[in-house]
């Protein structure tokens, strides 16, 4: 007897036990879509995350102040001063110490209410040089951005971000306006574009001045010549690392640090902040498909269950076919294509209803959800072999039924 | 036994290997000394005791004794349905006492054709695919299967149900789809097991009348019954009663319809 012909007599016994069949393969089906849309889950939060962090600029290299050691948490400076200056900076924009470094921002932060007319709105001011714009990959809406000449001349100078242009001016065009910094007044020079809000800080809602007005207006104190952070921009992806190993060498040096383990600030790429950020995000992901890994189990044992049913059930059958020359190996075969159809049916149609649910679910909840062709053809897979598994045990006690004994029972 | 080869299920059935015999004609059934032991616990009970019989090619016979009287052993071991516990049994002329579960399967595929008191249709299948069904597990093609399942049904004049399922035909069109499935794969044995014990007295009347006919186109008809009416219309009664053969005296030849 042919394949052919023993699939389609699985097939047969399949469609003539259709309420049977269709809940069995509803218990894969389930386990299936919930695999699916956790892994979907897990991979959109993950795509989310690199998106937000390649957002924040292309080959980018964070400078802060201070480092975690194993022992004592936190080594700051003196006081609460930080210890990344703008010298630092201007050092490490130099081409003959960091060659592989392409733009240097050095950046003061600090969160100050902006007035203009009767609005006020508070949101956090930067204070940084024009590189800022290229590393950070913003664009501008309109005007223009902060040139070498202001911050040379410590320019009364802002540029907003699109959501606070819009809280403080509503349709009106900014632009040659003035707005209160704190209690600084300075003119509004240009609009950033909207970049989206990250998970964590709306990047739309910042407002940007030179470095040196920063410093004389706003910050202040021992901190006027310190800075809150560097942001550096490789010059490709590939000299990343070696940008990594100036920025270091040069800034130890210029601490008058010995042992590297002992430095007072950190360097952080790009892919340490997605991996830090997506390590949640695996943890989640791996919990949570294992609660659906374990729905497909359950799934799994309903169609044992089943298939230990339907031999029971079908013991006159098996014994009528058997006496008419099925051998053995036919029967064991015929339970194990009907097994792996359950499976089959159930994948295909878990799958459907995973895609259906990466569509709808994102609407209901902010939570992306990117299904993999390799997921999908994976989880498919995954519940054949599980109807061939939970087919195997009951293919062959169906095998050994005797005949006399099979066609005996009523 | 042939060869090995034989045994293969992928290869087609090649009926004509019993078909053409030498001028000695090999008896269809040749049963030397057969006991049958079943072990029930610790109480072995005797079903048969020592039967010896030898059934020729185109005889009709019929198998008779009380319920208990081991008749339905005798006829599971007739069919390789059960191997038995001692003695040989040669069915057209291979030895299938001592055949693996595997080569007794080709054996009931090939060379018996069995019609059952309860028919033993599959409900979920039509006439036609419930006669395929022994020559589907014959390795038969599709279309060769349909064309022999039509000639079968055809000659227990059934040729306008074909696409009727069991539940669909009365108990007598029932069994006469079973009888097209016991002689599409052309077998050595037709055997029966009480076959006009679910039906009524027309049906059963055609039944016999069936069988007859069959007998005298050449067919090896083995029918095992209780009512002695029915045993009648075989050319040889064999009596079995405690799991011995009583007499097998020939029934005189007019009464064979």
């Amino acid at each position: 007897m042919s394949w052919i012909e023993t699939i389609r007599t699985g097939l047969e016994a399949i469609v003539t036990h259709r309420l049977r069949s269709a809940l069995t393969i509803l218990g894969i089906l389930i386990g299936i879509a919930a695999v699916i849309l956790t892994v979907g889950f897990g991979e959109g939060a993950q795509a989310q995350v690199a998106g937000e962090v390649s957002a924040l600029g292309s080959n980018l290299l964070i400078v802060t102040p201070g480092s975690t050691t194993s022992t004592t948490g936190v080594r700051g400076g003196f006081g609460t001063a930080s210890t990344l200056t703008m010298a630092n900076a201007t050092a490490l924009s130099s081409k003959t110490v960091a060659p592989d470094i392409k733009a240097v921002a050095p950046t003061t932060t600090s969160s100050e209410e902006l007035t203009y007319s009767t609005t006020n709105w508070t949101s956090s001011v930067v204070g940084t040089n024009p590189d800022w714009l290229s590393v950070r990959n913003e664009t501008l809406a309109e005007g223009r951005f902060i040139v070498d000449s202001d911050v040379t001349n410590h320019a009364a100078v802002v540029v907003l971000g699109s959501e606070t242009a819009e809280e403080l001016f509503g349709i009106r065009d900014p632009i040659g306006d003035t707005v209160n910094v704190g209690t600084a007044p300075m003119t509004v020079i240009g609009v950033l574009n909207s970049v989206g809000s990250s998970s964590t800080t709306d990047e739309d809602d910042q407002a940007i001045v030179p470095i040196t007005t920063a410093a004389d207006r706003l910050v202040g104190g021992t901190s006027r010549n310190t800075v809150s952070q560097i942001l550096l921009e490789a010059t490709s992806q590939g000299t990343l690392s070696a940008a990594y190993q100036e920025a270091d060498y040069e800034l130890l040096a210029l601490h008058n640090i010995t042992n590297p383990t002992a430095a007072d600030f950190t360097i952080t790429s790009q892919v340490q902040l997605a991996d830090t950020a997506n390590s949640v995000n695996k943890t989640l992901t791996i919990f949570l498909g294992g609660v659906a890994g374990i729905s497909l189990l359950v799934g799994g044992i309903g169609v044992m269950n089943i298939m230990l049913v339907s031999v029971t059930e079908r013991v006159r059958e098996i014994g009528l076919r058997k006496a008419l020359g099925a051998t053995p190996r036919i029967i064991r075969r015929q339970f194990l294509a009907e097994a792996s159809f359950l499976g089959l049916v159930g994948g295909v149609l878990g799958v459907g209803l995973g895609l259906i649910g990466a569509a709808v679910i994102p609407h209901l909840v902010s939570n992306p959800i990117a299904i993999s062709a390799a997921a999908t053809i994976g989880s498919i897979v995954v519940a054949v072999g599980i109807g061939i598994v939970a087919g195997v045990y009951p293919a062959s006690r169906a095998a050994r039924l005797a005949p006399i004994d099979a066609l005996r029972s009523e | 036994m042939t060869t090995p080869r034989d045994l293969d299920d992928t290869q087609p059935v090649r009926i004509s290997d019993t078909g053409t015999y030498p001028a000695v004609r090999t008896p269809v059934i040749q049963l030397d000394d057969v006991t049958k032991t079943y072990k029930t616990g610790a109480v072995e009970v005797e079903a048969l005791r020592g039967v010896s019989a030898t059934i020729e090619e185109s005889e009709y016979v019929a198998i008779m004794g009380p319920s208990g009287s081991g008749k339905s052993t005798l006829m599971h071991i007739l069919g390789c349905l059960d191997v038995p516990t001692s003695g040989t049994y040669r069915l057209a002329g291979e030895d299938v006492s001592t055949m693996s579960e595997y080569q007794l399967a080709q054996v009931r595929n090939r060379r018996i054709g069995f019609v059952f008191q309860q028919f033993n249709l599959l409900p979920s299948l039509n006439a036609s695919r419930n006669v395929e069904l022994p020559l589907a597990y014959a390795g038969v093609d599709r279309a060769e299967r349909h064309e022999r399942a039509l000639a079968a049904l055809t000659r227990v004049g059934l040729a306008d149900r074909v696409r009727h399922r069991p539940g669909e035909l009365s108990g007598g069109q029932q069994q006469r789809v079973a009888v097209a499935r016991a002689l599409v794969t052309d077998p050595a044995l037709i055997l029966a097991d009480e076959p006009t014990g679910n039906l009524d007295s027309v049906s059963a009347e055609e039944m016999l009348e069936l069988f007859a006919e069959l007998h005298r186109s050449g067919r090896s008809i083995v029918l095992i019954t209780h009512e002695s009416e029915v045993a009648d219309a075989a050319e040889r009664t064999i009596r079995i009663r405690d799991g011995n053969i009583q007499d097998a005296e020939p029934v005189s030849a007019g009464t064979a319809r």
